[in-house]
């Protein structure tokens, strides 16, 4: 169906656990298992903090927590500023090793913390922020965002006016920043997530991964096709895997060897339900024109 | 050593020589000299400090708290639209316990734009679990900065020096500045103790918690409040025993035989002080009593100060439209358990607004209105309205 990049060919996934079991996700969460992913490509020490968003929750209530590294729950849009603040803490304690990553589900990055983002990334703060992308505000119910996709139903965009806009182009507004690194991932394809996880670990500067994340209740979906959705946006080119390097350097990590249409990731979900051949026709073209735009850059490098 | 520095120019020796670990700031009249004077003095090796130049003031609090959290000593400094956009963030501080400290020059909200003197700013900040220290001379706010920093991390709250804009932001005093080891001496470097985000020693911070741990966490945020009197207080004692300067959180000046006594904050004190001397010399029993600290509130002091008066002038330089002046209100509240032999009648006015001027004349006029008048309802509170 795919094929890897020779880089991730015969990667071991780690042992260790930096998060337990008997966290409060959802069956089918794909925000939970790409945490355990990332932390396993992260590893000791790391220090995280999320802003408002399902992550928040899913730890569990005081006084108990599925965490095992220091875990900061700040303020919706946040994220980008208190990284910054809590990494020069540690260089001035003389802990530079302390890798700060920021957890922000999509609402936190694409809409309301999109400045503070923005602000570190300029800055080129020494941190890793991640998106973790289930599309829309879960969290509260499942309301539209800027990362909600064309045509999508979602609690303030109804099935008889679902969102008329495509989804804002997040990666491309980091990419215009110029920072060191910059990625997708999704928990189908744990070895590509966790490679890119230990990759940034290993880099200066400000570096942005991007995680598609099922959500079945958003997404109107069953529980046990998470996985096998998250697949299809990437074999259908809705969510392309791929890395960038100080924006000049694109190499795709997970090439499909058949592109499969858009139609069979839609009717795979209930949020896409009312669209009409003509509606997924139009999406369609949609996909493959962002997918063109990024594959010239891709082609650049590959010569 | 002496020298000539603005208000500004005394919080960021303030800052500086508190070791402050970490800065995080974004500029605004009449606060951009605090954070340039920072600026420089990281340029120069005067101080070293990390600085994050933030891209808005709702990160700069933010960037603090995240510092703060990772256990080290933070400052920022804003005024009037900053501090609002803070808002979230302030509550955001104080609950999660980061000693912040925080220079807030005092400048009138807009709309329209006023760039002027007016408390508003800070006071309407009330309920957001911070220490409030009023200042009235550019020495005290260096000296005032110096100890915020040992007053918050005592008790795990941030707190907010605050400043008049231009009467103290932009005007020059010879100040006293004390010696950066004896700074060292008076305050250490912070330890964070177990509140921090130790990577040997994993805690989440901030989860969700459900209404009986939360009540209990509000709880202990007023506890810490009412043990603040007593800390703030040490804490005085303290400087004043390493730098010979006393400072109170209630403060009379020829208050006890005063019949009507004026009660003033920040700059506003100074000018009163001037008043009550030039009204002695004309025969009046007047006084002054000046307020330091807003939160917490002192109002065992407040009382002991005006018991048995027979009226106060409160002069607000702020107010809360629909309902009166904030520091005559508060103070309204606490006088409330006086028997009526004992309490006085409380006089609120309003002058000073967007940064008109609060004279000699102005205090004076106050003065006779409140002698002259019968009950303080008689009285229109707003002074100084041009009416253009
Ligand atoms: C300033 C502010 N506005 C609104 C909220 C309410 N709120 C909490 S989480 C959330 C949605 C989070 O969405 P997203 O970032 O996509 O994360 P998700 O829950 O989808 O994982 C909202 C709107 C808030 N906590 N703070
Ligand atoms: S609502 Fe969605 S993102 Fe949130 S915990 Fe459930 S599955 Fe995960
Ligand atoms: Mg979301």
């Amino acid at each position: 169906m795919y094929s890897l990049n020779q880089r991730f060919d015969n990667m071991e996934i780690p042992e260790d656990e930096h998060m337990t079991a008997g966290h409060v996700a959802c069956a089918g969460c794909g925000a939970s298992l790409s945490m355990r992913l990332a932390l396993k490509g992260l590893g000791k020490p790391t220090a995280l903090v999320v802003p408002a968003c399902c992550w928040g929750i899913i730890p569990g209530a005081w006084p108990q927590t599925a965490m095992e590294v220091p875990f900061f729950n700040t303020a919706f849009m946040t994220t980008g500023a208190v990284i910054s603040g809590l990494k020069a803490a540690y260089r001035r304690r003389g802990m530079d090793d302390v890798c700060v990553v920021g957890w922000a589900g999509d609402g936190g990055t694409y809409d309301i913390g999109i400045q503070a983002l923005s602000g570190a990334a300029e800055r080129n703060e020494d941190v890793i922020y991640v998106c973790y992308d289930n599309e829309a505000y879960m969290n509260t119910g499942v309301q539209r965002s800027g990362g909600t996709p064309l045509g999508a139903w979602t609690s303030t965009t109804p099935a008889k006016a679902p969102k008329s806009e495509p989804k804002k182009d997040m990666d491309e507004i980091m990419i215009a920043h110029r920072i060191p690194y910059i990625a997708t991932a999704t928990a189908a394809y744990p070895h590509d997530l966790i490679a890119k996880f230990k990759k940034a670990r290993s880099m200066r500067g400000m570096r942005y991964i991007h995680i598609l994340s099922a959500c079945p209740p958003g997404w109107k979906t069953p529980e046990n096709m998470s996985i096998e959705i998250m697949r299809l946006a990437v074999l259908s080119n809705i969510f392309p895997l791929y890395e960038v390097e100080n924006s000049e350097v694109f190499r795709q990590t997970v090439i499909p060897d058949e592109v499969e249409p858009v139609n069979n990731y839609l009717r795979s979900q209930g949020r896409f339900k009312h669209l009409t051949q003509e509606d997924i026709q139009v999406y369609q073209r949609e996909v493959t024109t962002r997918f063109e735009r990024l594959k010239e850059r891709f082609d650049r490098i590959a010569v | 050593m002496r020298k000539v520095l603005t208000g500004n120019q005394a919080v960021a020796y303030g800052a500086m020589l508190s070791g402050v670990e970490v800065v995080a700031a974004y500029p605004i009249t009449p606060q951009t000299t605090i954070i340039e004077t920072l600026a420089d003095m990281q340029a120069e090796g005067l101080g070293d400090f990390d600085y994050i130049r933030v891209e808005s003031e709702h990160s700069a609090m933010a960037a603090c708290i995240g510092a703060s959290m990772g256990g080290v000593r933070t400052f920022t400094a804003t005024s009037g639209q900053g501090l609002f956009l803070m808002h979230e963030m302030l509550h955001y501080a104080s609950g999660a316990r980061t000693p912040v400290v925080l220079a807030n020059v005092n400048r009138a909200p807009a709309a329209p734009w006023n760039i002027w003197s007016d408390q508003t700013d800070s006071l309407s900040q009330r309920e957001t679990g911070w220490i409030q220290l009023y200042c009235e001379g550019n020495q005290e706010v260096l000296d005032t900065t110096i100890m915020a920093f040992k007053i918050a991390e005592k008790l795990k709250l941030p707190a907010m020096v605050i400043l008049d804009a231009f009467f103290l932001s932009h005007t020059s005093e010879p100040i006293e500045i004390p010696d950066k080891e004896a700074v060292k001496d008076f305050l250490p470097t912070y330890d964070p103790k177990d509140i921090w985000l130790d990577p040997d020693n994993p805690h989440t911070f901030g989860a969700i918690a459900m209404s009986d741990p939360y009540m209990e966490l509000r709880w202990q945020i007023q506890r810490d409040m009412e043990i603040a009197k007593s800390v703030i207080a040490e804490v005085h004692e303290d400087f004043a025993h390493h730098f010979g300067r006393m400072y109170h959180q209630v403060e009379g000046y020829l208050a006890e035989d005063a019949e009507v006594l004026v009660i003033c904050t920040g700059t506003a004190a100074s000018t009163a002080r001037v008043a009550v001397e030039a009204l002695r010399a004309e025969g009046e029993r007047a006084g002054l009593v000046k307020i330091k600290t807003f939160r917490p509130f002192p109002g065992e002091e407040i009382i002991g100060a005006l018991k048995g008066k027979k009226k106060v002038a409160v002069i607000d330089r702020n107010f809360s439209p629909g309902a009166q002046g904030i520091w005559a209100q508060e103070l309204r509240s606490v006088l409330c358990e006086l028997s009526d032999q004992e309490r006085p009648m409380v006089y609120g006015y309003i002058a000073g607004i967007g940064g008109c001027d609060i004279s000699v004349k102005t205090i004076k006029e106050i003065y006779y209105k409140t002698l002259e008048s019968h009950r303080p309802d008689d009285i229109d509170m707003w002074v100084g309205v041009r009416h253009v």
